[in-house]
């Protein structure tokens, strides 16, 4: 086919806006890159836009010397684990009874749960039954309030229907119950979905910072991206620093660069498994919004 | 309380199956002289509103439901007792539902009572609307509104197009290589917490930072532009955040709309000599219009969910001015000045507002588009 002079303005145009875009996108990523990796003193004299002017690895060291910091990182470690994992086996395994259309009181439980889509308490009520419950100052916090979502159940629930329903009946016929059904045959075969969720919800646990700030507060269990926020918004950068001791990284170091440097740590394990993980994010946001 | 409308879901509306409805369709169904027994036939010959028999039913002899006859006021028990697996499992779920949800929901009514710490949600006086009247006669309840109105309907007017135009343009790209890298770089800012995106926005609009000197160098301006601590700016850097971290994201659903449309299309009107806006004009936009005109319906009823983490980290004591909203408002209240109850019956107050924000752009959807999400 012949391409006609329309179809070749209109080409150059739409590479220009793409082009246009993915600069837009990625130079501020690359803008505090930069910063992060460059002598600290040095770059709070500014210039420095397209190759750090002193390369040093020195702050990300000094982050990775700051107690205070690596206790954050490990609370976000393990609240992302155990916060997924609890999340996903319990709203799959709630999820699969819901799936059997021969359950006893279905719709009364579908519709308990279609309302709790629509309609929450909002962030006093939460609070105050939070604060009832003795979750406050407590790491459970992280993992009990988070632990279910109807949303993702019926992610779960559209895909075990599709499951072939032979498999599970040849075990019922064997003498299997349905928990041994589900354990043994339909989350095996649910590894797609389960790594789907698994990977929204991981995002979500690493980046929340909101958790941590209204209902923690000792900094031992602070998540990173709460100390950034405390340290970002709140302008403590100064504390920050002090925690660091000695006084030949003071010279070297501005309160500044370590933010940054703490910044460029926390985003890089997502920015690291994203791509290789697209295809389950778009697959599980098209389940998500097509079904239902 | 809130109208959360992130979920384009629609609820069936089946009436729950109640023992008694069963029985009776099963006698119906013999005074027919059907064969016994087959669930399908008993929904077709039932006048009720009958869920739907499962397709996949399993041929066990458990589940055969000639037995039922034969004790029908026992059966819901005993159906229980056998399906007690599947209710283990449940009913864990059922419990957290009621204790996070449900009890919350009902956490509400603190906003009509004088709830101090020393009291408990039952003990505290009633004290009836007065909590809302002293919202509407506040200072700072016209401040409010507008910041909150303002700001997520022009987010609405710029942040919903775009990503439509977006998948547009990827879906033009001739080299299935490109379409990738563009795709995978625009989905990227959606994975970046708001917390590194403000230390982002902070180091780019310092006023050492990379903006400033660029204005300056081009002579827009004469000296620093304090574009974080100016009231003025909040709107458009809240904005432009915004949707900078989610365009290619929002994008995602319309591409994925754009490529179920049937090639044939597109041929034919390249036959007839379309170019290809006037394609993109009469075949694109048409075929993506209802997934469009549901989005929309969320959109706008999800209007007022600001998401209190981005102004957080956007907002200072110098920009408060444009940047207070009712959820910025009930964190400060609530958690920082422990006024709970009035800050309950702002939240409230918002809640219902989103609702009936649903409710209209579902009406209008359904009057003017023929589509409704319920």
């Amino acid at each position: 086919m012949v391409r006609s002079r329309e179809q070749i303005i209109f080409d150059v145009v739409n590479y220009a806006i793409m082009i246009v875009l993915c600069i837009v996108i990625l130079y501020p990523v690359w803008y505090v890159l930069i910063l992060a990796f460059n002598e600290g003193i040095d770059a709070a004299k500014g210039g420095i836009y397209i190759w750090p002017r002193e390369f040093t690895l020195q702050n990300v060291r000094v982050v990775f010397e700051n107690a205070g910091i690596l206790q954050s990182f490990a609370v976000t470690i393990l609240r992302t684990v155990v916060g997924v994992i609890t999340h996903v086996l319990f709203t799959a395994t709630v999820a699969y009874a819901l799936s059997k259309r021969r359950l006893v009181g279905r719709n009364i439980f579908i519709t308990m749960g279609i309302i709790t889509m629509f309609f929450n308490g909002g962030l006093i009520p939460t609070f105050l039954l939070i604060k009832n419950l003795g979750l406050l100052d407590n790491f459970f916090v992280y993992i009990i309030p988070t632990m279910f979502n109807f949303f993702e159940l019926i992610i779960f629930l559209a895909f075990f229907r599709e499951l072939p329903a032979a498999l599970e009946e040849s075990a019922f016929i064997d003498g299997a119950n349905d928990f041994q059904v589900y354990i043994k045959i339909v989350l095996p075969l649910s590894l797609p979905v389960l790594a789907t969720i698994a990977l929204f919800n991981g995002v979500w646990h690493w980046n929340d910072y909101f958790t941590g700030l209204i209902y923690i507060n000792s900094d031992d269990l602070q998540t990173i991206q709460t100390f950034l926020y405390r340290v970002i918004a709140q302008n403590s950068s100064s504390q920050m620093l002090q925690n660091t001791g000695g006084v030949a990284v003071f010279r070297s170091t501005t309160s500044r660069s370590l933010e940054l440097a703490t910044m460029v740590i926390t985003t890089f394990p997502i920015v690291c498994i994203y791509p290789f993980f697209q295809r389950y994010f778009v697959k599980g946001f098209l389940v998500g919004s097509v079904k239902g | 309380m809130s109208v959360s409308s992130a979920t384009p879901y629609s609820p069936r509306t089946q009436p729950p199956i109640l023992s008694q409805t069963h029985s009776q369709n099963i006698s119906q169904n013999q005074l027919h002289y059907q064969p016994q027994g087959n669930p399908q036939n008993v929904s077709e010959h039932s006048q009720h509103n009958f869920a739907p028999s499962d397709k996949q039913k399993p041929i066990h002899p458990n589940k055969d439901p000639s037995h039922i006859q034969r004790k029908p006021k026992k059966r819901t028990l005993q159906k229980i007792i056998k399906q007690r697996w599947l209710f283990a499992m449940l009913i864990p779920g059922v419990v957290w539902m009621i204790i996070f949800n449900y009890i919350p929901m009902y956490g509400i009514v603190i906003a009509f009572k004088d709830y101090t710490v020393f009291d408990n949600i039952f003990s505290a006086p009633w004290v009836g609307l007065k909590n809302f009247v002293e919202f509407f006669n506040d200072d700072k309840f016209w401040l409010v509104m507008r910041n909150t109105l303002g700001i997520n309907a022009i987010k609405l007017a710029i942040g919903f197009p775009l990503p439509i135009a977006l998948a547009i343009l990827i879906n033009e790209i001739r080299f299935v290589r490109g379409k990738k890298i563009v795709q995978t770089v625009s989905y990227l800012p959606h994975f970046f917490s708001w917390v590194v995106l403000g230390g982002m926005i902070i180091t780019i609009f310092s006023e050492t930072g990379i903006f400033n000197r660029a204005v300056n160098a081009m002579g827009l301006a004469d000296g620093p532009v304090n574009v974080l601590t100016e009231a003025r700016y909040f709107w458009g850097l809240f904005i432009t955040s915004d949707i900078w971290k989610e365009l290619g994201w929002n994008s995602i659903i319309f591409l994925a709309a754009i490529a179920g449309i049937d090639p044939a299309l597109y041929e034919a009107a390249s036959m007839d000599g379309a170019t290809k806006i006037q394609k993109i004009w009469h075949i694109t936009l048409p075929s993506i219009k209802g997934i469009i005109t549901i989005l929309l319906v969320l959109s706008i009823s999800a209007i007022l969910n600001t998401s209190v983490e981005q102004f957080l980290i956007l907002q200072n004591p110098l920009n408060l001015e444009a940047s207070e909203v009712i959820d910025t408002l009930v964190y400060k209240l609530g958690l920082q000045a422990g006024r709970f109850s009035y800050a309950a019956a702002v939240g409230l107050f918002k809640a219902i507002i989103a609702l009936i924000l649903l409710v209209s752009a579902n009406y209008a959807s359904k009057r003017f588009n023929d589509r409704a999400i319920f």
